[in-house]
């Protein structure tokens, strides 16, 4: 093995994907490395949700392939792959009929935890992402949007994958609560430095959480930039969107978009 | 009325025809769930099997319940005992309500948490036996309702073909133009049905999910 600072944990080889004669991802190749934050910014349909769920194989490319820590993620059993990635989604999906602590408990009790320690996981899950210790007894109808979201984070957390690929995990929040999950996301990986693909449409965001932005549109990457590069880029598209942001100041022109 | 005094100076035959309409009714609706329940799940994940699959429910459902059971009385093994025919031509009956609830109930699971769940790893079954089942339950289960309500009302005319239940008592009564012996089926059948009607509908609401 080589040191994992060589070796990107996903990499994307000249993947595209149609459906139904429409390319939705084309000739798209990226790399993403071991515990950044990588960020797919783009508008919606330009493709980023698609190219996130390549990664986990909701979907299958239709040419090229995407590796995920050196290996073909079409090869193997798809099952595993998934368990080993943990996965937030803007409507996060919680199981309306299980428990606080069932939701976050179910990958590692389907693993075969014993389940004491699948009941200390959940704990020092729910301590992790600012969640009272009582909440493991509640339903996700009794949350808020906000607490919600921190049990979809915890889930995604239990099994102890490397990888976390997040869906506008925070696009539904309202901007205060969302601030406050975004702090805590900065927080929470400068601990545990997972390697994050995490897709927005709001640039703030992205320039916040992210190590590098993966500027898309149309299908296509346009460019991969720090967040430092990303305000001073010449690109048009990237100027566009800072632009279209203001200076980053908080202002009521990023709130307004919604998916 | 001497109804009640009839139903009662005939109680043990009241009870024995009425047992006989519960194994009707009870047979049938194991089956209709035994197949009625696998097929909704199937077009539910399979959705162009979704259209033949109800049309053919639909169309049984529009047979005449007494042609059905006049169609079905020269077939070998099964018009040998009436009640074998019985239970088939309820079953059949039966599958419409039970198919449709089931993939109502399945497709209605929130695509988010399908998406979540198959995304986290689960398996497709894990999926089905652990998500998509328990939270389509309630749904699965008013169709269920439905059916047995149907079949406890057309379970009477089974006594047609001499399949017994209380029908018995009703074209009795219908022949002998005695409204009671009529009605020693007809109450029986319906408290029957209210009572189906009841128990089914609370164990819906308890698998309820929150």
């Amino acid at each position: 093995m080589q040191p994992a600072a060589a070796n990107p944990v996903i990499e994307f080889r000249d993947v595209s994907y149609d459906v139904a004669g429409t390319q939705v991802l084309s000739g798209f190749n990226l790399q993403v490395q071991s515990g950044e934050t990588l960020v797919l910014l783009g508008r919606s349909g330009s493709g980023k949700t698609t190219s996130l769920k390549l990664v986990n194989r909701l979907l299958s490319p239709t040419s090229g392939e995407i590796l995920v820590k050196g290996v073909s993620n079409g090869e193997g059993d798809v099952i595993r792959l998934r368990r080993g990635i943990g996965y937030v989604i803007q409507d996060v999906g919680l199981f309306p009929h299980f428990t606080v602590e069932r939701n976050i408990g179910l990958v590692p009790k389907i693993e075969g935890w014993p389940a004491d320690r699948v009941r200390a996981r959940v704990q020092e899950l729910l301590q992790k992402v600012g969640l009272a210790p009582d909440t493991a007894s509640r339903y996700p109808h009794q949350l808020s949007g906000g607490q919600r979201q921190r049990v979809g984070v915890a889930r995604a957390l239990a099994a102890d994958p490397e990888i976390l690929l997040m869906d506008e995990p925070f696009g539904a929040l309202d901007p205060l609560t969302r601030d406050e999950l975004q702090r805590e996301f900065l927080s929470l990986q400068q601990r545990l430095h997972k390697t994050v693909v995490f897709v927005t449409h709001d640039l703030r965001e992205a320039l916040r959480l992210g190590s590098r932005i993966a500027l898309m549109e149309a299908g296509r990457l346009v460019t991969v930039l720090t967040a430092k590069e990303f305000l001073l880029s010449t690109d048009p598209l990237a100027s566009a969107y800072v632009r279209a942001f203001g200076d980053g100041r908080p202002d009521s022109a990023a709130d307004r978009g919604t998916s | 009325m001497n109804v009640f005094r009839f139903i009662w100076q005939n109680h043990a035959q009241v009870l024995e025809l009425t047992l006989e309409h519960l194994r009707l009714v009870g047979f049938s609706t194991l089956f209709a769930m035994l197949i009625g329940i696998p097929l909704g799940i199937g077009i539910a994940h399979w959705p162009r099997f979704n259209k033949p699959v109800l049309a053919s429910a639909n169309i049984i459902q529009t047979i005449p319940s007494l042609a059905l059971f006049g169609f079905l009385l020269p077939v070998p093994w099964l018009g040998e005992r009436a009640d074998r025919l019985a239970i088939l031509a309820l079953t059949l009956y039966a599958l419409l309500p039970i198919i449709r609830n089931t993939y109502t109930g399945i497709r209605g699971v929130d695509p988010a948490v399908v998406e979540a769940g198959r995304g986290m790893g689960l398996t497709e079954s894990q999926l089905l036996f652990q998500v998509e089942l328990p939270l389509a339950v309630s749904v699965i289960l008013s169709g269920v309702r439905v059916a047995v309500v149907i079949s406890v009302g057309l379970a009477t005319i089974a006594a047609a073909i001499g399949a017994g239940g209380l029908g018995e008592f009703i074209f009795r009564g219908l022949a002998m133009v005695d409204d009671r012996v009529i009605l020693a089926g007809a109450i029986p059948a319906a408290l029957l049905a209210l009572l189906a009607d009841f128990s089914v509908g609370w164990l819906e609401r308890r698998l309820q999910p929150r």
